[in-house]
């Protein structure tokens, strides 16, 4: 398994979430121990073992296509921190021209 | 009926049933319960008592036009507070999710619903479920009632608490790596983790989704079974929910007799079990010799593998099923951000907790590019090994016999690094790797007066059995009887 040191920036971008420095330390170091740990499951010889995603075999769920009953808008969108006109208000993604 | 809170939920229900008690009555004395109790236990998020109340009510005029919808009819159940219910807070004791209010309900919170079981309470956990002492909660951390210094375990600490504080007579948990059993043991009451796919998962904010399994905390194991029967069965919004055709999960207590052949696995008397514990569960296990079944000692080598492997495929799955949490749809958005790819990352940044942050990192590190094979898909190998190990050794003995924790509850604060605290979990974890039931019921106290489990595991869906062997134990002994003095 890989022992090289995490790139704690890129992984919390790839993440999506802002770090403070404290926490860039403190993740660091606590995630090196945790995958030191981790390593531990190199003992296990795992070829010609198949993955197991699930612990049942899951099968395809079919549905007859037939029209229900939807979340109402102001229902699906309660929880929203910002709408207007029943749709979801972010920060303009388009930059001027 | 004097001393409403002190009965059972199947008591509650007879009484019920014979109109010696109105379910009023009975939600009035758990509301007041936890007027009295709730400063210092602090089990719960929100109580609503004008709304559960009124459930009781309608339960109370159900009744009188002459027929109530089940035996839970009337009978208060706190809901964890990662459990979907319609109108009512759903914060999974996050920021990120602190003002939510659920749009829908559940499939467990419309069986309930529909049995008349009166809903009560969100109960407090760690952050999205990630935790094993309920510290983690974004809100404030809960106690032990039977030491208000300890910890009720995690992540449904809440659930835990508020039943073996007499808050509730019944409640309702979730299950990744050991979160009902654990906080079970360390409060002294019953918890089963179902089969996973026993219970749909429709409506419950996914954590883990191969291992989250909701299940019932309940003073006796005939409770555990009642709620049991109210909340499983197949629903097709749930990809991974089993059609099948339940027992009577009550009748089994009394009809299945055995004798059993119990396997005691050597590795759970190894170093780190507490010397209390030890003793405890070795007087468990005599007493099923005693009552004529077949104690076998068998050999599950892949233990010491369960918290690697678990850690990595709980965090991976986090790190994908919190990507959801991106300050657009939900509650929290940061006042603070730039632009909308700043949003995510501030929103993010404010809404989640340290705990649920390293785990998102974990995770998210577990699975980018270059180290996939090497830790997910090797931890998804050693799951089937796992589980391999289990069905092998169920082919000779009926249940497993284990502590549920290697420890008693521990004081707050006690447990700073993250690493300790995911040992708590040896035991349980894994149980849901390898989808199977398992159940934590009271088998005694330390010299310190806390609670101790002890954990039955089945085979998948065999609860019916799983509980006739743990109702055989518990009706042997008076530890539930024991109630902590708040």
């Amino acid at each position: 398994m890989p022992s090289e040191k995490i790139d704690i920036e890129y992984v919390a971008r790839l993440a999506r979430i802002d770090l403070t420095d404290e926490e860039k330390r403190t993740f660091t170091s606590q995630l090196e121990d945790i995958l030191a740990y981790v390593d531990k499951l190199n003992q296990v010889d795992v070829s010609g073992v198949e993955p197991m995603a699930h612990a049942f075999s899951l099968e395809n769920v079919l549905d007859d296509d037939e029209p229900g009953q939807p979340l109402p808008v102001e229902q699906a969108l309660r929880n929203a921190p910002a709408q207007r006109d029943n749709q979801i208000v972010v920060p303009k993604v388009v930059e001027d021209a | 009926m004097s001393d409403i809170i002190h009965q059972t939920a199947a008591q509650l229900s007879q009484a019920l049933a014979s109109k010696a008690v109105s379910a009023v009555e009975v939600a009035q004395a758990f509301i007041d319960r936890a007027e009295a109790v709730e400063a210092r236990v602090k089990a719960f998020n929100s109580r609503d008592a004008e709304w559960t109340l009124a459930q009781a009510k309608a339960s109370d005029e159900r009744r009188a036009a002459g027929g109530a919808a089940g035996p839970l009819d009337g009978v208060p159940v706190a809901l964890k507070d990662i459990l979907a219910v319609k109108d009512q807070p759903l914060t999974c004791s996050s920021r990120m999710l602190e003002n939510f209010v659920s749009p829908y309900d559940a499939h467990v919170t419309e069986l309930l619903k529909a049995q008349g079981a009166v809903l009560w309470g969100r109960l407090n956990m760690d952050e999205f479920a990630m935790g094993s002492s309920t510290e983690n909660s974004a809100f404030h951390t809960s106690s032990n009632p039977w030491n208000l210094d300890c910890v009720p375990g995690g992540s449904s600490g809440g659930s835990a608490a508020c039943v073996a504080a007499l808050e509730a007579p019944l409640s309702i948990g979730s299950d990744t790596g050991g979160s009902i059993r654990q906080p079970a043991a360390f409060c002294g009451v019953v918890g089963l983790k179902p089969t996973y796919g026993l219970v749909s998962r429709y409506g419950l904010a996914a954590f883990a989704s191969s291992l989250d399994q909701i299940g019932p905390f309940a003073r006796t194991v005939e409770d555990a079974a009642l709620l049991l029967q109210a909340i499983a069965g197949h629903d097709r919004r749930d990809s991974t929910s089993y059609k099948t055709k339940l027992p009577d999960y009550r009748a089994a207590l009394t009809e299945k007799e055995g004798p059993w052949t119990i396997g005691v696995p050597k590795e759970c008397f190894a170093e780190g079990l507490d010397p209390e514990i030890k003793a405890a569960v070795e007087d468990a296990i005599a007493f099923y010799e005693k009552d004529g079944h077949t104690v076998k000692e068998v050999s599950l080598p892949m233990t010491e593998y369960a918290i690697p492997t678990y850690y990595i495929l709980a965090t991976a799955e986090a790190s994908s099923n919190l990507a959801r949490y991106d300050g657009i749809r939900y509650t929290h958005r940061s006042k603070n951000a730039k632009d909308a790819v700043d949003l995510y990352f501030k929103s993010r940044a404010e809404g989640f907790g340290p705990e649920v942050k390293r785990r998102i990192i974990l995770g998210t590190y577990v699975l980018s590019s270059g180290y996939y094979d090497a830790y997910y898909l090797r931890a998804q190998k050693i799951r089937t090994l796992i589980r391999e190990e289990f069905m092998q050794v169920f082919e000779s003995v009926d249940t497993i016999l284990t502590p549920t924790t290697p420890t008693p509850s521990f004081k707050r604060g006690e447990k700073a690094d993250p690493l300790a605290m995911y040992l708590n979990d040896i035991y349980t974890i894994n149980v849901n790797l390898a989808g199977l039931p398992g159940i934590s019921v009271p088998c005694g106290f330390t010299s310190g007066k806390l609670p101790i489990g002890l954990q039955l595991i089945g085979k998948p869906f065999a609860e019916d059995e799983l509980l006739a062997v743990a109702h055989r134990y518990e009706q042997a002994h008076e530890w539930k009887d024991a109630v902590a003095e708040l």
